[in-house]
């Protein structure tokens, strides 16, 4: 057996990932995220806040909870779980950094959590942000 | 009804990560910076704003709106300020979610200790 | 000379003790271990601490099961998986013993066994202690993420072990004498993924599994075990496939340290166990100690490695394997 038929052979007697059961998961558990992100919009709302407003208003509030869940351990279960839908709502982006940076507070604040915050989070906000300037250019030069 | 589309349309959203993660063995940092670049493409072809509309926190809960609120903001910046609204414009708009969760994740650091589950 | 087996007619081990951790204890070996600590940080304030303290705190054990202190050590060797193996280097300072930091990946206890014994079969030393470690919490820092940090795992990754052995080998005849070993070579059958490392280190198993039964003329029969570090379900699986094509067929006697020390029913650890600290405390604990009892006479334990590193991984490379095969039999 030849590395490319043992690297066939391997692949073919991997069990599967039940990706039907996964997939109804993370359609549970990301749905659960947002409908909780819309329950506290309507209450940002009655309490007087503009429907322009209460966008931000939620996503600051959701990325608070899944700070404290990740602290007291839980929103690795909710993930483990849900898989993917607990990785694409924003409470997935605040995990990530509050994870990282938890866990790397044992080489300080400086060389530890603060260069560390950013290991799994960093590459969403440097992809987003370069994103934005290319669309920035052609908005700018080509018009909306 | 507002809160049935976020639930359903928010789920949806996630499922096409699920299938990449079973799929493609694709880490998941791959899988979420594809979700912001495709949020800020979205948001730019000014697709996104009538969509989050309908599905409320469906849509902007789900990272698509972080790319989203990037594009929007390099919008509004250049309309008010011209070609530094290029560079100006993404942060700005994201400004409040972004410091909101560095400043928590250093409190965080503080309060709690890792654990083994 | 490459190929051929090395002889050892003067190393004996004289003890042997196995430190764990809570999933460790709480798995079907529970009985078989000598401690376990139910924190993770083993008292400690990191767990890169927690790992040195553990396989501190198991050397002394292991000596005062003995009645030996480190005074009566002549030379101590070992490793574990953290980078430039300090868990195993803090571990061991302090002791005052002549020492030898190894690396070889979850094999380093199989390269620990075989540097024991040379050193005792040069005359280098009387006594001599080889052990090696893994903390599932340090190994995920190092490996792959944050603990708290929710990403998902396919079925064919594996668990790292918490867990450290400690072995201690002697000139003096007693019990058990280590009789043989064979150097394993580096296997590469280009797997890349990183979450089957079974697959990776199988051909490495094979290959030195194979090796030993041409150098020793057949003498497989004999073993009452044939045993692999940590391969985990699907390596051992394929392990045995591979065996089989080549005419090699153990069955029942081919059993891996990975899929014992877990309840893969019950405990969520995918494809089994793996890390340094696998082969290292299960050995020990649960087949050394069998044999003392006069339950079995022969095993080949084939600790099994595979040598990639976080960033080769991210690097696309393939993940090369090593396996050594070190064999011991209880003295009658």
């Amino acid at each position: 057996m030849d590395n490319k038929q043992y690297g066939e052979y391997v692949k073919s007697r991997e069990k599967r990932s039940p990706i039907v059961k996964n997939c109804f998961n993370a359609f549970i558990t990301g749905g659960t995220i947002c409908l909780a992100g819309e329950l506290l919009a309507f209450g940002y709302e009655s309490a007087g806040a503009s429907a322009e407003d209460a966008p931000l208003y939620v996503l600051l509030t959701l990325i608070l909870l899944s700070g404290v869940f990740t602290g007291i351990g839980f929103y690795d279960k909710i993930a483990k779980f849900g898989g993917g839908g607990a990785l694409v709502p924003i409470t997935g982006f605040a995990n990530a950094m509050a994870a990282s940076a938890t866990e790397s507070r044992t080489e300080g604040l400086v060389n530890g959590t603060a260069v560390n915050l950013y290991r799994i989070a960093g590459p969403v906000i440097v992809f987003g942000t370069s994103a934005s300037v290319i669309y920035g250019v052609i908005y700018y030069f080509f018009g909306g | 009804m507002r809160f049935l589309r976020a639930f359903l349309i928010g789920g949806a959203l996630c499922v096409p990560a699920q299938i990449l993660i079973d799929k493609t063995k694709l880490m998941n940092s791959r899988i979420l910076t594809g979700y912001v670049v495709l949020g800020v493409i979205l948001g730019g072809a000014g697709i996104y704003g009538a969509f989050a509309d309908f599905a409320g926190s469906g849509a902007y809960v789900p990272l698509f709106g972080f790319g989203n609120t990037l594009a929007k903001g390099v919008k509004e910046a250049i309309d008010s300020d011209g070609a530094i609204g290029i560079l100006t414009g993404g942060l700005t708009g994201a400004a409040a979610g972004i410091t909101a969760a560095t400043f928590l994740s250093v409190l965080w650091s503080l309060i709690f200790k890792s654990r083994q589950k | 000379m490459r190929d051929a087996l090395l002889e050892f007619s003067k190393t004996f081990l004289k003890a042997e003790c196995s430190t764990v951790g809570k999933k460790e204890y709480e798995g079907p070996l529970s009985d078989y271990f000598d401690s376990w600590e139910k924190d993770e940080y083993f008292g400690c304030r990191s767990f890169d601490e927690a790992e040195s303290e553990m396989s501190r705190r198991n050397i002394n054990f292991l000596l005062s099961k003995a009645r030996y202190s480190y005074g009566d050590i002549d030379v101590i060797c070992g490793g574990d998986l953290l980078n430039q193996c300090v868990a195993t280097s803090f571990a061991a300072s302090g002791t005052g013993i002549p020492y030898f930091g190894l690396y070889g990946a979850c094999s380093t206890i199989a390269e620990a066994f075989i540097c024991s014994a040379l050193f005792i079969e040069t005359g280098g030393a009387h006594n001599a202690v080889g052990f090696a470690s893994s903390h599932f919490c340090s190994a995920e820092r190092q490996y792959r993420f944050p603990l708290e940090y929710g990403s998902t795992r396919t079925p064919t990754a594996q668990n790292t072990v918490t867990g450290s052995g400690a072995y201690l080998f002697t000139s003096d005849r007693c019990g058990v004498r280590v009789k043989n070993a064979l150097i394993g070579r580096i296997i590469d059958k280009e797997i890349t993924d990183a979450n089957n490392m079974g697959a990776a280190m199988a051909g490495a198993a094979a290959d030195t599994v194979l090796r030993y039964r041409a150098a020793s003329k057949d003498e497989m029969d004999s073993f009452d075990y044939i045993i692999t570090g940590d391969l985990g379900r699907e390596g051992h699986e394929i392990a045995a496939e591979l065996l089989r094509r080549q005419g090699f067929t153990a069955g029942s006697r081919f059993v891996d340290c990975g899929m014992l020390i877990y309840d893969a029913e019950k405990q969520d650890v995918h494809s089994g166990g793996s890390g340094a600290g696998c082969m290292s405390s299960v050995l020990g604990a649960y087949f050394i100690s069998r044999m003392r009892r006069g339950e079995i006479k022969r095993i080949l334990a084939v600790g099994t490695g595979a040598l990639l590193n976080p960033n080769s991984v991210l690097q696309k490379k393939t993940i090369p394997a090593v396996a050594h095969a070190v064999c011991f039999e209880r003295e009658d």
